[in-house]
């Protein structure tokens, strides 16, 4: 339902109703917890790749004075050890082998984290090491060893069920795809193309590292206090873990320093849970930064494809076969590729396609779920092979993709969503801001990409809003506030369909034991997906309301209307209080509403139909330091196809945040690894995107034509942006020097080695 | 090799948040520890915990510092202010409303670190340029916002000097 007349609060740039206790330290994230009684964790961690455990001696360790628990493999027989959401392939605490540096050996509680690292002083661990798996050239040699021997279980997605691991290799997943005539649509092309990119690994680095409290109580029933993007994925997890009904289990989420996808899933929740039962106390594991670098990244990846077409630029036949090194534990990374791999064709209009990743296991920290989802990998090489075709079909790369774009209403795989959007629309948008037929300066040049991206399907959203006797309102939803202002946003729907004051709404932390279901806080679906069912359930609360008043006033309920915290109709008008006061007879009572948005599976290739097509379209125009090969990026302009932006300011924030984090891949950012060790997990070597590096001139666009799924015409944002910046750039430096770059990041050594080859050459 | 913890402590005396405060800390002890755990001032966060992030950034005589590497012996007789020290949710500081007018607050985990920098570069400086606020933010990483917007609300409040 969508409220009568103008919109109130929908669509206006409110304060985020958590900005002031943000701003006056007042707000609470998981590190700012203390329970009394609460010990402290810390890890031991592997320094090798790979290695057998020959022998753990904890006895010192658990001798020392503060220490409460020390928990090794060999003492977790009381528990189900392996979890993981795709496959059930990572153990608690290294079981026979360690699989990268990092991985966890030994898990120590204590009274106090200095006291916890003296007791794993005291750990020996008797390592062998073994040849390990770095690179997936090295991970899919032939005679590779094997990150993961024996067959890991399957985990809770039903989607995935259908794993397809290659025994004997280090394949755990393998996605394939295809329409048309698939391979053989490249005998229609005049022009083929192919080549191969790489995608480097890169950490979230939400400033807030990852962090778990975890308490037992008295009746055996388990709380976890956890800075989560998926409560219900921990619940689901715990669950099976330590043998407990759902409703035993209580995952409260607090604020989140940032998330990015690095949160999704279980992470420290078991381990946490874990000492906390063997501490009998409540523990608290935090990590660090440099724990974070080693608990998730982005799956990194390379990219081959190829493009083929007519000789009046159509696009004829894509292939694509990309390998994602997945690191040593699936995690999400199935899902990762398989998502990222299904749109390798753009917003574009291809008859034959045939595509196939692989999800590979290495000896390094686990890839795992990060803002874009695989597309970024994918795109980067996709769309810079889309300006490597218009040159050599001598063609204006916008023109050449506007001639290609999917129309608004057309399929673009069999079963699945129709487009969402105007692309066409999007791309004017693009080319205008970024004053694409306008000559850059000398020494400038500019690039564009642009990209399309799947949010998961199906998924289930649920919510609850309570009407209080005061004519208040409570709504109960599972979205974690990670930054992205969701709580803003599902108080601005709520308060839109309810007609009162935004200041009378508050929208309830997480908590599995309270509020109610909520697949996952991540691939941009919170406003399209929650936002739903906090519409729905505000709808259910109005069409309460309405009956109650048209019972008392003796009318149709047809014949009344909302309004201003009141039921009219004609010359009468019952408030909200009043009517409460009316149905209960009394003050007191409450009317609950209920919204659910549950659109179950379908034939869509990845098992369900995306909600919305998440797109985003980037242009840049960048000028080089040839002396260093230090790109800068003079101006950046992102178009974001959101619907309707329920909150502009708050859809601006995102943008241009996941602009930066795009800047960060392309320029800067990359995990280095040199004999199996991690070099860099800290924030000096790991340079992320500071104040300075935000281009000069820097434009966020909206399309809003509320033509999406959500509330009020609304889609989802959030990462869309982040995803053409690196083939934008690497486009850009293309047009300004020739040289095409197909390695991220394009660092100045990189940049300066490639004008050097090409003076030399 | 095992640092042998000195366990014996120091008094120090510092103004903090315009109070005078005396306590007993350990000579090793880090000033953001002693004020997140010993004080409860949880606005300073721990991020980075060597000095690049700026999340833990506090005034130190009116000078940003990183409190997850300096000694709270080293803050004696010196005045301290922490976020919850630069105004009262009914008079806020014009900084914070600033940053609340602009969307410069996402995830807040930088913020307190970010307006505690731009409080002292105000101090120092009270109208500089975007360049200067730029330059100025170095040692305050954010990775929600994308900084455009915590620059502008900077700039908003030199500007409405
Ligand atoms: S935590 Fe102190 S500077 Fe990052
Ligand atoms: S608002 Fe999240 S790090 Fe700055």
């Amino acid at each position: 339902m969508s409220a009568p007349g103008p919109l109130r609060v929908v669509g206006r740039s409110v304060r985020r109703t958590d900005a002031l206790e943000k701003v006056t330290g007042r707000a609470r994230y998981l590190s700012d917890l203390e329970l009394p009684g609460m010990a402290h964790a810390r890890l031991l961690r592997s320094p090798y790749p790979r290695a057998r455990l020959l022998g753990v001696e904890v006895a010192r360790a658990r001798a020392h004075p503060g220490v409460h628990a020390v928990l090794t493999a060999a003492d977790l027989t009381w528990c189900e050890p392996f979890y993981g959401p795709a496959l059930r392939d990572r153990p608690l605490l290294a079981t026979d082998v360690v699989r990268y540096e990092g991985d966890p050996v030994v898990a120590v509680a204590a009274v106090d984290e200095a006291t916890a690292v003296e007791a794993l002083d005291l750990v020996e661990v008797d390592y062998e090491e073994l040849p390990a798996v770095m690179t997936l050239e090295e991970a899919l040699a032939p005679g590779a060893p094997l990150v993961h021997a024996g067959e890991p279980l399957a985990g809770h997605f039903s989607d995935l069920s259908t794993l397809r691991a290659r025994p004997g290799t280090n394949i755990c997943h393998q996605f394939d795809y295809a329409r048309g005539r698939g391979a053989g649509g490249f005998a229609e092309a005049a022009l083929t193309l192919e080549d191969t990119y790489t995608f480097p690994r890169v950490q979230h680095y939400s400033m807030e590292p990852h962090g778990a409290i975890a308490a037992w109580d008295a009746e055996g029933g388990l709380t976890v206090w956890a800075s989560t993007q998926n409560p219900f994925s921990v619940r689901a997890e715990l669950a099976k873990m330590f043998g407990l009904p759902a409703s035993r289990i209580r995952i409260a989420v607090p604020l989140l320093g940032g998330g990015f996808g690095g949160k999704t899933y279980a992470k420290l929740e078991p381990l946490a849970a874990a000492l906390a039962r063997v501490a009998g106390r409540p523990v608290r594991l935090q990590a660090s930064v440099e724990d974070a670098f080693r608990t998730v990244r982005r799956c990194s990846a390379r990219v081959r494809v190829r493009l083929g077409f007519r000789r009046d630029g159509g696009l004829v036949a894509v292939q694509c076969d990309a390998d994602f090194d997945v690191g040593a534990y699936a995690d999400i990374a199935p899902r990762v590729i398989q998502k990222g791999t299904y749109t390798a064709t753009g917003p574009y209009r291809v008859p034959n396609v045939v595509l196939h990743s692989n999800a590979v296991y290495t000896n390094t920290t686990p890839g795992g779920a990060f803002r874009g989802f695989g597309v970024p990998q994918i795109a980067w090489a996709v769309e810079s092979m889309m300006d490597v075709a218009a040159e050599r079909l001598g063609r204006d790369p916008v023109d050449l993709r506007r001639q290609n774009l999917l129309a608004h209403g057309e399929e673009f795989a069999r079963g699945d969503t129709p487009v969402d959007g105007k692309l066409e629309e999007s791309l004017s948008r693009v080319a205008e801001a970024i004053r694409w037929h306008q000559a850059s300066a000398a020494g400038r040049a500019k690039g564009v990409a642009v990209m399309m991206k799947a949010s998961v399907a199906p998924s289930v959203s649920e919510a609850i809003v309570r009407l209080h006797a005061d004519g208040s309102a409570s709504v109960l939803v599972s979205t974690v506030e990670m930054g992205q202002g969701a709580r803003t946003v599902m108080a601005q729907i709520a308060a839109e369909v309810l007609a009162i004051p935004l200041a009378r709404v508050t929208v309830v932390p997480p908590d599995t034991s309270i509020t109610p279901y909520d697949q996952t806080t991540s691939s941009s679906r919170s406003t399209t997906m929650v936002g739903r069912a906090v519409q729905d359930a505000a709808a259910d609360v109005v069409g309460q309301l309405l009956k109650i008043a048209a019972a008392h006033l003796g009318v149709p309920a047809g014949a009344l209307a909302v309004d201003d915290a009141a039921i009219v109709g004609g010359q009468r008008r019952l408030g909200y209080p009043e009517l409460l006061d009316l149905h209960f007879g009394m003050r007191g009572g409450e009317l609950i509403g209920r919204g659910v948005v549950a659109p179950g599976r379908t034939q869509a290739p990845l098992g369900g139909s995306t909600p919305f097509w998440e797109v985003a379209m980037g242009g840049a125009e960048i000028s080089l330091d040839e002396e260093t090969g230090a790109i800068c990026v003079e101006a950046y302009a992102s178009v974001a196809d959101v619907g309707r932006c329920i909150n502009p300011q708050q859809c601006e924030a995102q943008d241009e945040g996941a602009v930066m984090q795009g800047l960060g891949h392309t320029l800067l950012e990359e995990m280095v690894y040199e004999g199996g060790v991690l070099l860099n997990a800290n924030l000096v070597g790991y340079r992320v995107p500071r104040a300075e590096d935000v281009p000069a001139r820097f434009d966020s666009v909206f399309v809003e034509n509320a033509d999406g799924a959500g509330p009020f015409g609304a889609k989802g944002v959030g990462e869309g942006g982040l995803v053409p910046v690196s083939p934008a750039v690497g486009n850009a430096l293309a047009r300004l020097t020739g040289i095409r770059l197909r390695e991220l990041p394009l660092t100045p050594e990189r940049v300066w080695r490639a004008l050097r080859a090409r003076r030399d050459a | 090799m095992n640092i042998i913890p000195i366990r014996s402590s120091c008094s120090i005396r510092v103004t903090l948040n315009g109070r005078p405060v005396e306590l007993a800390v350990r000579p090793e002890a880090l000033l953001l520890d002693v004020l997140r755990d010993r004080l409860q001032l949880k606005g300073a966060k721990r991020s980075c915990d060597m000095q690049v992030c700026g999340a833990c950034t506090v005034l130190l005589d009116g000078a940003p510092v990183s409190a997850c590497t300096f000694l709270a012996v080293e803050a004696d007789g010196r005045e301290i202010v922490t976020v919850e020290g630069l105004g009262t949710e009914e008079r806020l500081d014009p900084l914070q409303e600033a940053f609340i007018d602009h969307a410069a607050v996402q995830c807040g985990f930088c913020t307190a670190g970010m307006l505690l920098t731009a409080k002292a570069l105000l101090a120092e400086d009270p109208a500089p340029t975007r360049e200067r606020v730029v330059h100025y933010l170095r040692g305050n990483l954010c990775r929600c916002t994308g900084y455009r917007k915590i620059v502008e609300a900077i700039l908003a409040c030199a500007h409405a000097r």
